[in-house]
């Protein structure tokens, strides 16, 4: 495994913690298809929530919430349609949130989390 | 709090208008967005506010920022607007502490200096007309904007400085960035000094250094007709020199367009010499009465506001540029329509025209080397239209330097002596005209010089039997007046004799096409 997938396995492992301790309910991680992965699938309550997560040491090649682009979201999006496909669930409550993990190895990570972008 | 409020000013012509800018930082993913009708400049402020502020150590909130440019109606461009969004943006991230009624007028460079703007002054007018007196400029802009009267003009050179002055964390900031001074413009300082040719450089052409006297102390519009090389140019960019200094008001109408169309964004100190304008005979209408694409520029006419412009070879202009300058002469201003706004400069120039008598110059004094066609000399000082010819008061014949003249320099008067002749003519007039709501005889019409300065029998009497036997219109007939009153003037008469008829009607005295 290399050094950036590690870092991004610790951080979207934080965020699952993150988003239990706010509680929801973690029901899928690392889900992949043909038209890429999901990080995370919880529920908030009655809303699916696909999360991303973005994990960066520090902010020299910017803020991970910078690296969400329009594209990232509209595929987010899709993903979500195909993940509730292929469990064959109808989920009127889904929204897409970003989760970004800043983790400079010294004392706590710090979790900004955005709820229901784009 | 997660919106900030500053000020800006939003220029149309001369005209500011205050400019609310709002902004709000909302809680997604990142991104920077202007509304309110930016242009393609004021856009991409975004890019430019971000690095400023990440290198003034107050970096940007990371969140969607939204700014709001009030009204929306209203369009705006250039780089101005900068530091009241970065200003507005730190206020909604509680960096600064609120700013008030400070509107804010400066571009940002990358690094977090601040860079001065173009048209300070009239922004700066605006802004303490509408009751905003509180302005923050860059410090190469202070100068400027502290010509205007009841302005608290605060200079600054850098971001971090104005952020620290309204209370951003000092830890953060990068307060030892100090940017280089910006270079003075020699160029720019050499004009405003004045620099201008002095009349006892013209040998000869005592008809020309009169007419050139009488036309400064009265404010006429002068055409100067002759041969090529008979000084015609050389006489013209003389006359600036020959006006009085520009009053306050005026000297402020004078820089603010200055500081609106100067194409360095150099210290601007007040002017208060008179403009000078000498376009190229190809230049555009748009050149000339102004234009351009979004909203329309000052051109030459309004640049020589207060001051000369002078059109070289007149009949080689296109038709519609010299005609587009019958508004101005009418009305003192020049109102422009574009797509994108109106804008309206003003633009009181006093016009000197030089021709050529023919297309091949040479049809003065016995015109013997002349191998123009009647028909070709009538077609083409016929160029310069009637209405147009009309305003002109004093048109005059130059004639070649007599060898005399040119064979021994006499010691010609200077520019200075013949300056202090104009400006006490110009205090008669002032006298006599005030009460009237007038300057200037130029400026007298017909009525009132046939009415409350109506002059006695005697004195006009040459000029009565010209207009009985035709020789002479009834507008030439206002104009013989105007400058008579002008000759008096300078003479120290309080009222024209029969003698200083005599000379003005030899001043205008009539070109091929002259009414």
């Amino acid at each position: 495994m290399r050094a950036k997938d590690v870092l991004g396995r610790r951080g979207e492992e934080l965020a699952a913690g993150f988003l239990e301790a706010q509680g929801m309910r973690i029901v899928d991680r690392n889900w992949r298809c043909p038209e890429g992965e999901i990080d995370i699938v919880a529920l908030d309550g009655d809303a699916l929530v696909i999360a991303e997560v973005k994990t960066r040491k520090s902010l020299a090649y910017g803020h991970p919430f910078e690296a969400v682009g329009v594209d990232k979201l509209a595929r987010l999006h899709r993903l979500a349609s195909a993940w509730c496909r292929d469990h064959e669930l109808r989920m009127p409550l889904r929204r897409v949130d970003v989760i970004a993990v800043l983790d400079d190895g010294t004392g706590g990570p710090a979790i900004e989390h955005l709820k229901g972008v784009g | 709090m997660a919106l900030g409020r500053t000020y800006a000013v939003a220029l149309v012509g001369l005209n500011g208008y205050i400019v609310e800018v709002e902004a709000d930082i909302g809680q997604t993913l990142p991104a920077f967005v202007i509304l309110g009708l930016p242009d393609a400049s004021l856009n991409e402020a975004k890019e430019r506010i971000r690095s400023a502020a990440q290198n003034s150590g107050i970096p940007l909130s990371r969140r969607k920022i939204t700014a709001n440019l009030i009204p929306a109606s209203l369009p705006k461009r250039g780089s101005g607007f900068d530091l009241s969004i970065a200003m507005a943006v730190l206020l909604a991230a509680n960096d600064v502490r609120p700013t008030g009624r400070h509107v804010f007028l400066a571009e940002l460079g990358l690094d977090g200096r601040l860079r001065p703007v173009r048209g300070i002054l009239p922004a700066v007018m605006a802004a303490v007309q509408a009751g905003y007196p509180d302005v923050v400029v860059a410090q190469a802009n202070a100068a400027e904007a502290a010509l205007v009267p009841g302005a608290r003009v605060r200079g600054y050179r850098t971001l971090a400085r104005l952020a620290f002055d309204f209370g951003a964390d000092p830890q953060e900031l990068v307060l030892d960035f100090e940017p280089d001074e910006e270079e003075p413009d020699d160029a720019g300082a050499a004009a405003a000094a004045g620099t201008v040719p002095d009349m006892c450089d013209v040998s000869g052409q005592t008809d020309g250094r009169r007419a050139l006297e009488v036309a400064a102390a009265g404010a006429h519009h002068v055409l100067l007709t002759g041969p090529p090389g008979a000084g015609k140019t050389m006489l013209a960019e003389r006359l600036p020199g020959l006006l009085p200094d520009l009053g306050d008001k005026a000297a402020m109408e004078v820089t603010a367009i200055h500081s609106l169309s100067s194409l360095t964004s150099a210290t601007i100190t007040l002017l208060r010499r008179p403009p000078y304008e000498n376009p190229h005979h190809t230049a555009t209408a748009a050149a000339i009465i102004g234009g351009g694409s979004g909203l329309p520029r000052p051109g030459a006419a309004s640049r020589a506001h207060r001051g000369v412009l002078f059109l070289d070879e007149a009949p080689e202009y296109e038709r519609r540029v010299l005609d587009a300058l019958r508004q101005p002469l009418e009305s003192g201003e020049l109102v422009i329509h574009r797509a994108a706004g109106t804008a309206a400069y003003p633009a009181r120039f006093q016009l000197v025209l030089a021709a050529n008598p023919c297309p091949c110059g040479k049809a003065s004094g016995k015109g013997v080397d002349c191998t123009c066609t009647p028909m070709m000399r009538r077609r083409y000082l016929a160029r310069l239209s009637g209405p147009l010819l009309d305003r002109v008061d004093i048109q005059l014949e130059v004639e070649r330097v007599a060898l005399a003249d040119f064979g021994q320099p006499r010691a010609e008067e200077s520019t200075a002596e013949i300056a202090a002749r104009v400006r006490a003519a110009r205090e008669h007039q002032l006298d006599r005209l005030r009460p009237l709501g007038l300057e200037t005889n130029a400026q007298v019409p017909g009525r009132v010089l046939r009415g409350p300065l109506r002059l006695a029998g005697p004195t006009t009497r040459i000029l009565d039997r010209a207009l009985e036997r035709g020789a002479l219109t009834a507008r030439g007939y206002d104009r013989v007046l105007r400058l008579a009153w002008t000759l008096a003037d300078l003479s120290g008469r309080a009222v024209p004799d029969a003698d200083d008829i005599g000379q003005a009607l030899g001043l205008r005295q009539a070109t091929a096409t002259a009414a």
